[in-house]
């Protein structure tokens, strides 16, 4: 896993970095966007069964239109629920 | 000829028997058209995530088509003709994997749930935690506390 440590504030170091993680599509060993790996799908989808926005996952933007049509497919042959009430 | 990637999902009153006679119909279908069927993949009688139809569990078949796009669309056609099928997708992909697809894969590592940590990376940190309970839930909590835990290791 590729480590990037981010600074906002230029100049003023701050107490603690937030280390940014790398896209878990892209890189070496990435996982395949597949609309029929259910349990990859269910890792960015949140308990209610929404899309998790990608600045949580931090899945790239490229990939993250890839992964909302896996999730959309998925859906459509009920692998995984519209809602979840 | 372009590749396709097809699931249907067939009722849940016919039997395994009759799916897959249903799998070979539509097969039948695309190969008067002039089209080849690479693989048939029986994923089983499976759970649906929703009802459709009034169904609650449904007989899901993939198949792989090297198929002319008059092929693919005779062989829709057909299947929105009969009953037995609730729904189907077809996906143009750029080739065709030979392997089985992941849904057959899991199937035999059924037992073997709560390994699920190695995935996304470093993202071990709740691994003891997250066996036993709800998957989903546990990896909410994770994503909303990722920044401390990511602290912590610093």
């Amino acid at each position: 896993m590729t480590v990037e440590v981010v600074s906002k504030s230029a100049g003023v170091r701050r107490p603690f970095f937030r280390r940014r993680k790398s896209c878990p599509f892209s890189g070496p060993n990435a996982i395949k966007i597949d609309y029929k790996d259910v349990r990859m799908l269910q890792r960015f989808i949140s308990e209610r069964g929404k899309m998790v926005p990608s600045r949580i996952t931090a899945v790239s933007t490229k990939k993250q239109r890839e992964l909302a049509k896996a999730i959309k497919r998925a859906r459509y042959l009920a692998l995984i629920p519209y809602l979840i009430q | 000829m372009a590749f396709y990637e097809c699931v249907f999902i067939a009722r849940q009153d016919i039997s395994a028997t009759q799916a897959e006679a249903l799998a070979d119909q539509f097969s039948g279908v695309i190969e008067e058209n002039g089209g080849q069927v690479g693989k048939k993949e029986m994923w089983g009688l499976r759970n649906l995530a929703y009802r459709i139809k009034k169904n609650r569990k449904g007989h899901y078949i993939l198949l792989n088509l090297d198929a002319p796009p008059a092929a693919v669309h005779e062989m829709e056609r057909t299947m929105r003709l009969n009953e037995d099928v609730l729904r189907y997708l077809t996906v143009r992909v750029p080739e065709l994997e030979t392997e089985p697809s992941v849904v057959v894969q899991s199937r035999h590592s059924r037992d073997d749930r709560g390994d699920r940590g190695g995935r996304g990376g470093g993202r071990g940190g709740f691994r003891g935690e997250r066996d036993g309970r709800d998957s989903r839930s546990s990896r909410d909590r994770q994503d909303s506390s990722d920044s401390t835990d990511e602290e912590s290791e610093e």
